[in-house]
């Protein structure tokens, strides 16, 4: 057996960059476990090509009312699709007492919050970013449009998994808390969806984009603020 | 930081679940080399009181301290020399237990002595499930590769609800043995159990969780 793990570890003590270590460590995890568990990720980003693919087919193939819509459905389909994904953020961890660990984790547990739901994002995010070009010629926009839809997605999908957090986190444990989770978050999703969906709307119709893109940035580096926070203090809540 | 002893003291302590309070006034202190062994019934707050302990859950009033801070200032240093296995193991499905061990090291920024990790699961008995995903293992072998962590996190306070439940005659003696050693190298231990325990040597301090105001027994 070896000796007893003194608490006072002088080289730990100052080094800086523990937290982002114990971040990296949280997303690995994460991912780690994913790949272990394919096929729960994958139904996600189906539903995100399905849903997506009903729409041509009921509206019919008139390429101007498919450019009208395809951004807004592009947009509602990547929301539906991570609210889908988002009661298992916590709960997997929480059934098993790994969560319970990783709040008894020496690192804050903001951090715990702010990886997971990053991981998140690489998990569904960035998958979802890369079938979108296919989509978009679905709904025949061109090329332009499919370049900012793609960018719209791009910062405008952590924003989703980031919010998202906050009701997974609130939501943990409790019966029916997938339908609790939808009308907690998606009013909060709002802001992303009008920038997001009018960013490519405006690439249509001229106007310019950059400003919806811009606004979408700023609502992103605020929900990368605020949320891990707000997702610690309920997950303590929801642990308790 | 000042080198105050080791020492885990619990002043006036009063929890409440919903609108029951499970106890109040509970005053206890734990040195190093001894076993605090929390005995009551079903329900009576057992498993409260050990996550008050944990810094999980908040006490309705009095304080927990460790080495004479309270645990919610001194947070990161505590849970540094802190391992707690609650009921659900906290293993990973899909893990094998190495690969368990190696992410509980990680997630409490702790070093992992592959070898020695790999040595305390063989005798922990579970030589023939090292490349098994914990998902097919039994309930108690899950429950031998949570203790196993236990071991190799090599923390001074060990914090465990029940650590027997699901455990065979040989995992029951093999816990007895861990239990004996951690406390004679200075450990210290808080535990429910509802079983006997044969702890030869153990300065044991009991505690009764209950409706009444808990006394501390003899030592």
């Amino acid at each position: 057996m070896t000796a007893l793990a003194t608490h006072y570890d002088p080289t730990r003590e100052n080094d800086s960059f523990s937290p982002l270590r114990f971040l990296w460590t949280v997303i690995r995890r994460d991912m780690l476990l994913a790949a272990r568990r394919r096929g729960d990720w994958l139904t996600s980003q189906f539903f995100f090509v399905m849903v997506v693919s009903m729409f041509p087919l009921g509206i019919g193939p008139e390429p101007e009312v498919l450019r009208m819509v395809g951004p807004g459905v592009v947009w509602v389909a990547a929301l539906l699709a991570s609210l889908l994904s988002l009661p298992r953020l916590f709960a997997e961890d929480y059934r098993d007492g790994s969560l319970e660990q990783m709040l008894l984790s020496p690192e804050p547990t903001v951090l715990v919050t702010l990886g997971k739901a990053l991981a998140h994002w690489c998990i569904y995010g960035i998958p979802l970013l890369l079938i979108t070009p296919l989509l978009g010629v679905q709904f025949s926009l061109p090329a332009e449009a499919i370049g900012v839809l793609v960018i719209s997605l791009l910062i405008g999908t952590p924003i989703l998994s980031l919010l998202g957090s906050i009701g997974a986190a609130l939501t943990l444990g409790l019966r029916g808390g997938g339908v609790l989770l939808t009308l907690l978050i998606l009013p909060l999703y709002v802001p992303a969806l009008i920038f997001g969906a009018g960013a490519v709307d405006g690439a249509l119709s001229g106007i310019g984009y950059s400003a919806h893109l811009s606004l979408l940035a700023a609502f992103l580096v605020l929900t990368l603020m605020v949320a891990p926070w707000v997702a610690a203090s309920a997950l303590k809540v929801s642990i308790e | 930081m000042p080198e105050t002893p080791a020492k885990l003291t619990v002043h006036d302590l009063a929890c409440a679940r919903g609108e029951r309070t499970l106890f109040t006034g509970l005053d206890f202190e734990l040195n190093v080399g001894q076993l605090l062994l929390v005995r009551g019934g079903n329900g009576r707050g057992k498993t409260s009181l050990l996550r008050l302990l944990c810094g999980l859950s908040s006490p309705l009033d009095g304080e927990v301290r460790w080495r004479g801070d309270p645990i919610r200032r001194t947070r990161d240093v505590y849970h540094r020399e802190m391992t707690y296995v609650g009921h659900v193991n906290g293993v990973k499905d899909d893990l094998t237990p190495l690969e368990n061990l190696r992410m509980a090291a990680a997630i409490a920024d702790r070093p992992l002595d592959e070898a020695h990790a790999l040595e305390t699961l063989k005798r922990m008995g579970l030589e023939r499930c090292l490349d098994l995903p914990a998902r097919v293992l039994s309930f108690g072998q899950r429950r031998r590769v949570a203790l196993s962590g236990l071991v190799v996190a090599g923390a001074l306070l060990w914090i465990l609800d029940e650590p027997l439940t699901g455990l065979d005659v040989h995992g029951v003696a093999l816990v007895e043995t861990l239990l004996c050693q951690h406390v004679a190298q200075g450990g210290m231990v808080v535990m429910t159990t509802h079983q006997p325990l044969a702890l030869d040597g153990v300065d044991i301090v009991p505690l009764m969780v209950g409706e009444l105001s808990a006394a501390p027994g003899g030592q």
